[in-house]
């Protein structure tokens, strides 16, 4: 009986039983969905379909209930193709448990008239947190002396060599979307001269801004990769961008692998063409390239850098938050605008 | 005062190139060494620093580390006219050695912290004392705040983690958690203090601290005493001298203060925390982690840290950069000229 009136309250004039709710349907369980735990999820105004615990095949499954499902919850492990979309005509929305939307389809979305959502700026704060420690890291090489000490180097061989001063170092950073704007505050802080490369100059900030991430890179003596991956990004950070950034130049990733042309910067931080680099992300995850195992200079960062229990309660919040708007016809929290 | 936004010499009205010009035109231009003023170089005989070179052409340095003359002889001989002293990185600068020195009255010493000059022997004699905060404390903040990061996020940890193949394996890592407004206590807001507190603001964090004296122009939110501090925030970062006072100022009582979830960092002098004491709570989980770039007895760092995960060793080396110590030879230069130009500069101890 409680649980009838609970559902009369919440859902207005109609009765649902849980099997009536409208489905979200989940190929594959989000990191977040895992670390926080289903519970979290759960509401009265929507039922996760969980495909991974199904045993028929996709296919048939997805045929099988095309009909309910009406939204779909995505990550990077399971992303939303237009072949997907094409199976599921009842979908109107995808929520994704991440800031990067490379893994869907947007164009497709866009055409069929299905709205996305992202994590919005949840992951920001940490992200910058992790993107700025990075940064000091590689250059006052903080993890390569914690090495030297746990090895008892600092005993046997004295002091190990000096890092370099952050005051006045020009950081360019590739993108100023939500994490890359945290990211800039952060380093005013530090003295730093903060410089940017993005899809569209933001006029009302005063960082200097280029339109070509090799002109950045000449201006810069670090850069900070913390765009999305699309089409365009992809290989953006190649030879000719690191060429420009110099042998005294550090790179931090917390974007996508991809953006970086990897096999080049694992030579050129072999060869010493740049000075360092502080990478959370790589291309084939989590395959590292293990010449960079044998390097001092580089920070190596199992792509955790935006994740933290308070970030992912955020997200999970966030979700949740998208998913119960989106079936009570209210305004979506976090709409990705652009394709 | 904002230090690092122009040059330290410019500063002082002191244009680096004349500095240089100075340098090489050494032996022509340049007064002999009896017009000089004399400084007397106090240093354990393996410490070197460019400082001679750069000092030279401007004053008469007396060296007894590089006399074959025992230290308290050439003092006796040479030194009984000094006026000023140098006092190189940590060279223990005792009362009997200052009691050698009647003339002193001027000492700069190269180093943040003075616990290794006897102190109370200077203030009996009215000798000036000035350290190189200012030159250091930018790059010793910068320092605090990524090793907090660190400890927080797991960077260290992480980095091993991946090194040693086990992300391919796990395809996991467990998380470190939030620093954005975590509460962060500084013990010690002299000028590296300040710089922490700045820099933690821009994160998000919420800064207190507990000083000997309150400081009435700062916003940060003052506590009389450490633990206070400890039980109001969720981090500490220890960035005080070391005195009497201060030594294993972190002791038991703070340590429970401060908690399961607590984090410290300490990047002012190892005799500050009750070392064994630490440890023992890092292994056994009651406070969360550590960030050491000082310790007890270095370069000895006690082996049960080598197996912690939560904890990121420095081997004592926060306030170093060569751009730092570039800063340092340059403020040395400056607080000497100002002494002998009978300009005695504002910054005392």
């Amino acid at each position: 009986m409680a649980d009838q009136e609970e559902e009369q309250d919440n859902t207005g004039d109609q009765n649902h039983k849980p099997q009536d709710l409208p489905q979200v349907l989940v190929l594959k369980p989000p990191p977040v969905l895992s670390v926080i735990g289903e519970e979290s999820f759960l509401s009265n105004k929507y039922q996760f379909l969980k495909a991974w615990e199904s045993p028929l095949p996709l296919h048939q499954f997805l045929t099988a209930h095309a009909g309910s499902i009406q939204a779909i919850l995505c990550s990077g492990a399971a992303p939303v193709t237009d072949d997907l979309l094409q199976l599921l005509p009842s979908v109107r929305l995808v929520v994704t448990a991440s800031a990067g939307t490379n893994h869907i389809d947007l164009e497709a979305c866009h055409r069929r008239g299905i709205s996305v959502t992202n994590a919005g700026n949840v992951f920001s704060d940490d992200g910058a947190d992790a993107a700025v420690g990075l940064l000091i890291d590689v250059l006052r090489k903080i993890t390569a002396s914690d090495r030297y000490v746990r090895q008892g180097l600092w005993v046997s061989e004295g002091d190990y060599p000096l890092g370099s001063k952050l005051r006045g170092k020009r950081v360019g950073t590739v993108g100023l979307g939500g994490i890359g704007l945290e990211i800039a505050k952060r380093l005013e802080a530090f003295g730093c001269n903060v410089l940017y490369t993005s899809r569209k100059k933001k006029t009302f900030l005063s960082y200097p801004f280029y339109s070509y991430v090799c002109q950045l890179s000449a201006h810069s003596d670090a850069l900070i990769i913390c765009c999305a991956l699309t089409d365009q990004t992809r290989h953006m950070i190649d030879k000719d961008v690191f060429s420009a950034l110099g042998k005294e130049g550090v790179i931090v990733n917390v974007g996508r692998g991809a953006i970086v042309d990897e096999k080049e910067m694992v030579r050129c931080l072999v060869h010493g063409e740049i000075a360092g680099a502080g990478l959370d992300v790589f291309e084939n995850e989590p395959d590292v390239p293990k010449e960079l195992f044998e390097l001092d200079n580089v920070v190596l960062s199992p792509h955790r850098a935006v994740f933290t229990p308070e970030s992912f309660m955020a997200l999970c919040e966030l979700v949740v938050g998208n998913l119960e708007a989106f079936f009570s016809n209210k305004p979506l929290l976090s709409p990705v605008m652009d394709v | 005062m904002i230090p690092g936004t122009k040059n330290n010499m410019e500063r002082n009205n002191i244009n680096p190139q004349d500095l240089t010009m100075a340098s090489d035109a050494n032996q022509e231009c340049f007064p002999s060494n009896d017009d000089l003023p004399t400084v007397l170089l106090h240093r354990l005989p393996s410490f070197n620093s460019p400082l001679k070179e750069i000092l030279q052409p401007h004053f008469h340095l007396l060296d007894p580390a590089d006399s074959p003359e025992p230290a308290s002889s050439f003092l006796s001989s040479h030194a009984k006219s000094v006026r000023a002293l140098i006092c190189l990185y940590n060279t223990p600068l005792s009362a009997e050695t200052l009691r050698l020195l009647p003339s002193l009255e001027f000492i700069v010493a190269t180093s943040a912290g003075v616990d290794h000059i006897d102190l109370e022997e200077c203030r009996g004699r009215g000798i000036i004392m000035t350290n190189a905060s200012k030159a250091f404390a930018e790059d010793a903040a910068d320092y605090a705040v990524a090793l907090l990061i660190d400890v927080c996020r797991r960077i260290s940890t992480a980095d091993r983690y991946v090194r040693a193949g086990l992300w391919q394996v796990n395809r996991d890592y467990p998380l470190g958690f939030k620093l954005g407004r975590k509460r962060v206590g500084i013990v010690g807001l002299g000028r590296i203090g300040f710089e922490v507190g700045k820099r933690l603001e821009a994160f998000g964090c919420s800064i207190a601290y507990n000083s000997r004296q309150k400081k009435p122009s700062v916003s940060f939110s003052y506590h009389a005493n450490v633990v206070d501090l400890a039980k109001d925030n969720d981090a500490l970062i220890l960035c005080c001298p070391l005195t009497e006072q201060t030594h294993h100022i972190i002791n038991r009582e703070v340590l429970e203060a401060l908690g399961k979830e607590g984090v410290i960092i300490n990047v002012g002098r190892g005799a500050l925390i009750d070392e064994k004491l630490l440890v023992k709570f890092l292994s056994r989980g009651d406070i969360a982690g550590a960030g050491l770039d000082v310790f007890e007895n270095e370069p000895d760092v006690p082996r049960e840290v080598f197996e912690l995960d939560n904890v990121v060793l420095s081997p004592h080396r926060a306030i170093f950069t060569p751009e730092s110590l570039e800063a340092l030879n340059e403020l040395v230069f400056t607080n000497l000229k100002a002494f002998f130009s009978n300009k005695a500069s504002a910054i005392g101890l």
